[in-house]
């Protein structure tokens, strides 16, 4: 057996399990011993749970025995990810642990049930390494709205791993575990992603049910997968996805088997790319990407191409509307959800001596909140307040129809996928972008349009720029996710001997110097820098 | 598009509940602004026959049968109140200072 049992995929640790090589304990020991060396210099995690991860590696360990002891058929029927390491953004709840969404003002409670992923996780036999850190509230695209500090991205630490979900995504493209889940509204789970050169899928709007997850905005949330292949991402999506009666909106759609048997080989996962039609959008390249980043798609465009693939150009051309439209209904609907933070239910509370009941409210929430999250609830409150609910949240409303018809028009002329850059850049530095809102919301011009239409999205990795990952974005109609992870798939086995492929993160090694700088004292140095 | 003034940003911190310093509010003055001018660009598109979208997927009328289902303990609902008294959550008063 391998030593290094971290750099195994979910379906190899899956495979050794069975073949009885390992234990799940033994896989959960080696993924916490790496994640609790590095946590000091990547930040990635807010809880690193070795008592409950190895309890649950045990219970996965004696059932693989059980069903050892039965005979072939019982091995089988376990579920592929039976005693593989997982890891959880901390806006999961997971009954009796902490669940604080990057906020201060969920510090100290403790969710008192378990999200309905969560029980799907626990019924596949899952391990839960811990919670990873993440912007607060799922607000940003950097990480660096996390009121736990920021995360380094493992390919550099004095770059940002992504946001929202960007603990889960360095998590994964550090080898603290192969599968992570994180959530997407307008970009949290691609966009980090692409910037720690991973796979990173946001489903249907609706494939996955929310109960247990804290809310950001409400008709745009959704839950998805991190892993270091499609195969393993597309594993986990089956594992989460399907009807909830607790989310009314998710939805009866069926969920493909499929999902668990992506080819592992290379050249019957290319050949299903024959014939398929992809289309450019033409305004995902515009002024403003870096022409490196360009450059890498479009090369992985050509593959694509070589491979048997029709591509032409298409349009949505309300795609420059997006980033407007997006930062109206994304805060006006977080201004509502987080209206909950009230200091009397759950959650941190100032109770004032002889004041009124306001006085608390304004106490607890203007200590709770961070910077970035009073600004969407300030433009939220704004955009729904009276005089102002026409001109801003129900004309962004009538734009996503616009946009939304933008991509159904394409899908219904025969194009299969659309291909596009996840991220106009790759990683940037701590505090490049924080200084001007508009600018760290640009990092989601890529991807928020496809929230806005509710379809399903996926990044994977497209090669290096200056060293650093870009991702290339698949974009797919309504309930598409298997389509699109076969494409996925097709990219993996075009780019399987590119050398960038057999790459580590490239400051791996200096993430294990446990007195070295942590990412708070980076992105402080930086600032002093500048 | 008319900008937010110090005191509208004052106005609608208050409508939200957020207490925010007077370094805050000049900030946060500065950034809506600005934000809101991006806003300006929805203006040039005319959709008056344009119906809006509230959400993408095509579900209907979701009923579940009413009946009683588990649900949390009292026990686990209290447990993360920040001030409690027996089985009750303490809410401040509504009534004004002198209605106890």
């Amino acid at each position: 057996m391998t030593p290094d049992l971290t750099s195994l995929l979910a379906h190899e640790m899956s495979a050794a399990l069975r073949a009885g090589e390992v234990s799940s304990r033994e896989l959960a020991s080696a993924h916490l011993d790496v994640a609790e060396r590095q946590n000091h210099a990547l930040n990635a995690w807010l809880v690193i749970d070795r008592a409950g991860a190895l309890a649950q590696a045990d219970t996965a360990d004696a059932k693989l025995a059980r069903a050892r002891a039965e005979g072939g058929a019982a091995l089988g029927a376990l579920h592929p990810l039976h005693g593989i390491p997982v890891a959880l953004k901390d806006l999961i709840s997971v009954e009796g642990g902490q669940c604080t969404a990057g906020s201060r003002i969920l510090e100290g409670y403790r969710a008192p049930y378990d999200a309905h992923i969560v029980e799907q996780l626990r019924a596949a036999g899952t391990v839960f390494i811990g919670k990873t850190n993440m912007d607060e509230f799922a607000m940003g695209s950097s990480n660096e709205y996390s009121a736990f500090g920021p995360v380094s991205n493992p390919w550099d630490l004095d770059t940002v791993p992504g946001g929202s979900s960007g603990g889960s995504a360095a998590a994964v493209a550090a080898h603290h575990v192969p599968l992570s889940l994180g959530t997407d509204t307008g970009g949290s789970i691609r966009q980090p992603a692409a910037l720690c050169g991973i796979v990173g899928m946001k489903p249907t709007y609706g494939r996955v049910s929310r109960y247990g997850i804290v809310a950001f905005a409400s008709s745009l949330d959704q839950i998805g997968p991190f892993a270091r292949d499609a195969r393993d991402a597309a594993a986990l999506l089956h594992t989460v996805s399907g009807r909830d009666a607790r989310d009314s909106t998710s939805a009866p759609a069926p969920v493909p088997d499929e999902l668990l048997h992506l080819p592992d080989s290379d050249d019957e996962a290319v050949a299903w790319l024959r014939g398929r039609r992809l289309g450019l959008p033409r305004e995902y390249f515009v002024a403003g990407m870096d022409p490196d980043v360009e450059r890498r798609i479009r090369e992985g465009v050509a593959f694509l191409e070589d491979a048997g693939a029709h591509v032409e150009e298409v349009s949505l051309p309300h795609t420059d509307y997006g980033l407007a439209t997006y930062y109206i209904v994304a805060p006006a609907e977080a201004s509502a959800n987080l209206a909950r933070y009230d200091g009397i239910r759950y959650g941190r509370s100032e109770r004032l001596e002889g004041a009124d009941f306001i006085a608390d409210y304004l106490a607890t929430r203007g200590a709770g909140f961070g910077a970035e999250v009073k600004r969407r609830i300030m433009l939220g409150t704004y955009a729904l307040s009276a005089g102002y609910y026409d001109a801003f949240y129900v004309k962004a409303q009538k734009v996503r129809t616009l946009i939304k018809r933008d991509f159904d028009e394409v899908f219904a002329s025969g194009i299969d996928a659309l291909v596009a850059p996840t991220s106009p850049s790759v990683a940037f530095r701590f505090g490049a972008r924080t200084a001007d809102p508009v600018a760290m919301y640009l990092s989601d011009a890529c991807t928020l349009p496809v929230n806005m239409a509710g379809l399903p999205g996926i990044s994977v990795p497209c090669g290096l720029s200056e060293g650093l990952p870009v991702g290339l974005q698949l974009i797919g109609p309504a309930w598409s996710e298997l389509m699109l992870f076969r494409a996925a798939r097709a990219f993996e086995g075009l780019t399987a001997n590119a050398a960038w492929r057999s790459l580590a993160p490239r400051d791996l090694s200096l993430a294990d110097d446990s007195s070295g700088p942590t990412p708070t004292q980076r992105a402080a140095a930086l600032a002093g820098s500048v | 598009m008319a900008g937010l003034s110090r005191s509208d940003v004052e106005h609608v911190a208050y409508l939200a509940r957020l207490g925010l310093s007077a370094a805050e509010l000049d900030r946060l003055q500065g950034q809506l602004n600005h934000i809101l001018d991006q806003y300006a660009k929805l203006a040039e598109l005319d959709t008056d026959a344009i119906a809006p979208t509230a959400q993408t997927i095509e579900l209907e009328n979701i009923l579940r049968d009413d009946v009683v289902t588990p649900s949390l303990s009292q026990a686990a609902v209290l447990a993360n109140a920040p001030q409690r008294e027996g089985a009750f959550m303490v809410v401040p008063p509504i009534l004004g200072g002198d209605a106890s």
